[in-house]
């Protein structure tokens, strides 16, 4: 073939073919990786603890046999809970990634710009209020993280994300007082609930829950990741987008698209701080400063399962929600970030 | 003639920057828009290119309005190199290139040999191919406008339009791509429509010259007839003089400023 063709423009084809296999090969390495991780976060967190379940008996529990003990703790709390951490995480994980590359700005994620703060409050409101549970809850916090998300955009228009982040910041300082007074207002048993619906936990978790979830992520994760292929424009700027006919609108369906993934994290394990925020960052340094939602959906699941057992385990006899460790986490990466930014 | 204004009016808010113009770009040449200042010269080119909506008349591409066709339809026929774009983070110089290709391919269509094609064309084009698997934050400047222009050639449209390409290049780096530019019309046919700062490269870069100023347009055609120091005077508030580039042959403009005015003698000035 080389033979025939004229040697120039072929070898100049086989330069961009080998530049473009270079950036995709290191993010498979990269994603092997971070799936190997989430593995053995997972098993970690299926296995050990308090409580060690061994493979055998762990196979054995699937397969239907009554341990006693070992299967009321693995298929009510153990399984269901690391299944959960890694749905929510990717969910979290995707939504963060979308929010911040759509909007070009790492502060701009779900949940520093009030979208889970917002599901969350609509959810508490809906348990203290108007006393709904399972999937009329789901509904619930989907309806609330819409309507901040619409809000923040008509407040800072739609010209530049730090005008956004500003009003985002806002709103979420705004819903947090609202949990806060619903709270003050909830009855014993409900406030239990609310708890979880302030900083964001895994315990507790039912197999409906789960279900319900899954659902929802099977049908908006691949049409968000089809969207997300043609809209990759977006990440050039919007007068670059629309030079390259893609048109604006593009953008507000992809982020109506993270924020409906956010609502529905939220809605199944509250809004657990940080997680959206981080999993883009983290999965961009691995990546060499490039985003993609595999990477960013692994870093949320990693971040939301490790964050969990460290969570239950790393004080003997205490248990916190994991919540309390990615906010714990997350907060100083903020402050690094910002500073980074600076410079 | 495929692009034309008619009796547009273009603004932010209420008061229109571009105050109904009327205009043609004619094919295959090389348009030059120029103007003071806040003239409304960026303005029109972004209303040519559908990033702003008119208040008031068109711009029509093949005979229908550009904006009521379908942008991605748009996208194939015209390619747009705003104001010092920003790459994203970590993106390779083949992967921005290869973002060139978007209006090309279907929401199914994969990366295809074609794909690869266009892109090695454009990166030769603009002599950029030995920086294909470079980092574009890490370029230079003039490396990295060269690379934005690959990009838009990766699109593979018949127009071009380019507003201020050379703002932050120096003055090596501005001819290297006004030159550029001007080979894709030998060897492409390509329709440049382009804003600059700079007179003089102007006047020697454009076939078509289009001198704007208040928001109307306030000559058009070859910089020969349009660069005097009559109108140079009126658009941009200069006295000058014009005299022949030895090189080109184009007009030059020559700005006398105040120190130099026959009359102003500088003693006389001082008392």
């Amino acid at each position: 073939m080389s033979i025939t063709a004229p040697t120039e423009p072929t070898r100049a084809v086989d330069v961009v073919r080998k530049a473009r296999r270079a950036p995709r090969r290191h993010h498979a390495y990269v994603v092997a990786v971070l799936a190997a991780l989430l593995f053995g976060a997972f098993v970690a967190r299926v296995l050990l603890g308090d409580y060690i379940i061994t493979v055998p008996d762990f196979f054995r529990i699937l397969g239907g046999a009554e341990i006693p003990g070992a299967t009321f703790l693995l298929m009510s709390e153990k399984l269901p809970r690391a299944i959960l951490g890694v749905l929510v995480g990717v969910a979290f994980g995707i939504a963060g990634a979308v929010f911040q590359s759509t909007l070009r700005n790492p502060l701009a994620s779900p949940d520093i710009v009030g979208v889970s703060l917002g599901a969350s409050a609509s959810a508490v409101f809906a348990i203290v209020v108007l006393d709904l549970e399972g999937l009329a809850l789901s509904v619930a916090a989907i309806l609330g993280a819409l309507a901040i998300a619409v809000a923040v955009r008509l407040v800072a228009g739609s010209d530049g994300s730090y005008r956004l982040v500003l009003v985002g910041v806002t709103a979420a300082a705004a819903m947090t007082a609202v949990v806060h007074y619903l709270f003050t207002r909830a009855n014993e048993f409900d406030a239990l609930l609310v708890l979880r619906w302030l900083t964001g936990a895994l315990n507790g978790v039912t197999w409906p829950t789960i279900w319900i979830l899954l659902g929802f992520l099977v049908v908006l994760i691949p049409a968000l990741a089809w969207i997300s292929r043609s809209a990759q424009a977006l990440q050039l700027g919007p007068d670059v987008a629309t030079g390259l006919g893609v048109s604006r609108r593009r953008t507000d369906l992809l982020l109506l698209l993270a924020v409906l993934l956010t609502a529905l994290g939220v809605a199944a394990a509250g809004p657990v701080a940080f997680v959206a925020f981080v999993a883009g960052p983290i999965s961009r340094a691995l990546n060499g400063g490039r985003t993609t939602l595999v990477g960013a959906a692994l870093v949320g699941a990693i971040v939301m399962v490790a964050g969990d057992y460290i969570a239950d385990y790393a004080v003997p006899g205490v248990s916190f929600p994991v919540g309390v460790v990615t906010g714990a986490f997350g907060a100083p990466f903020l402050l690094w970030l910002l500073t980074r930014a600076r410079r | 003639m495929r692009l034309a204004a008619e009796s547009v009016s273009l603004g932010y808010g209420a008061d229109p920057v571009v105050d109904q113009v009327s205009l043609e770009i004619p094919d295959g040449l090389t348009t030059v828009i120029v103007g003071a200042n806040g003239c409304g010269k960026s303005t029109l080119l972004r209303g040519m290119a559908r990033l702003l909506k008119p208040i008031s008349g068109q711009v029509v591409l093949d005979g229908k309005a550009v904006h009521k066709q379908p942008t991605k339809t748009v996208a194939k026929t015209l390619g747009l190199m705003p104001q010092s774009p920003i790459a994203p983070e970590g993106i390779t110089v083949v992967d921005l290139v290869g973002r060139g290709r978007q209006p090309h391919r279907g929401a199914l269509q994969r990366w295809s040999a074609e794909d690869d094609a266009a892109v090695a064309e454009a990166l030769e084009l603009t002599d950029t191919l030995g920086l294909a698997d470079r980092v574009v934050d890490e370029l230079s400047g003039g490396q990295r406008q060269r690379v934005w222009v690959a990009m838009a050639l990766a699109q593979q449209t018949d127009l071009l339009l380019l507003d201020e390409p050379t703002t932050f290049l120096d003055v090596a780096h501005q001819i290297d791509l006004l030159d550029l530019l001007h080979g894709l019309r030998e060897t492409r046919g390509t329709t440049v429509v382009m804003v600059l700062h700079d007179l003089n490269l102007a006047a020697r870069y454009a076939d078509h010259l289009i001198a704007m100023s208040g928001g109307k347009i306030a000559a058009t055609g070859r910089p020969a007839d349009v660069v005097t120091a009559a109108r140079v005077e009126e658009v941009f508030g200069l006295e000058a003089q014009i005299i022949h580039d030895p090189v080109s042959g184009t007009p030059l403009v020559v700005p006398i400023g105040r120190h130099h005015r026959p009359s102003a003698h500088p003693h006389a000035q001082g008392a």
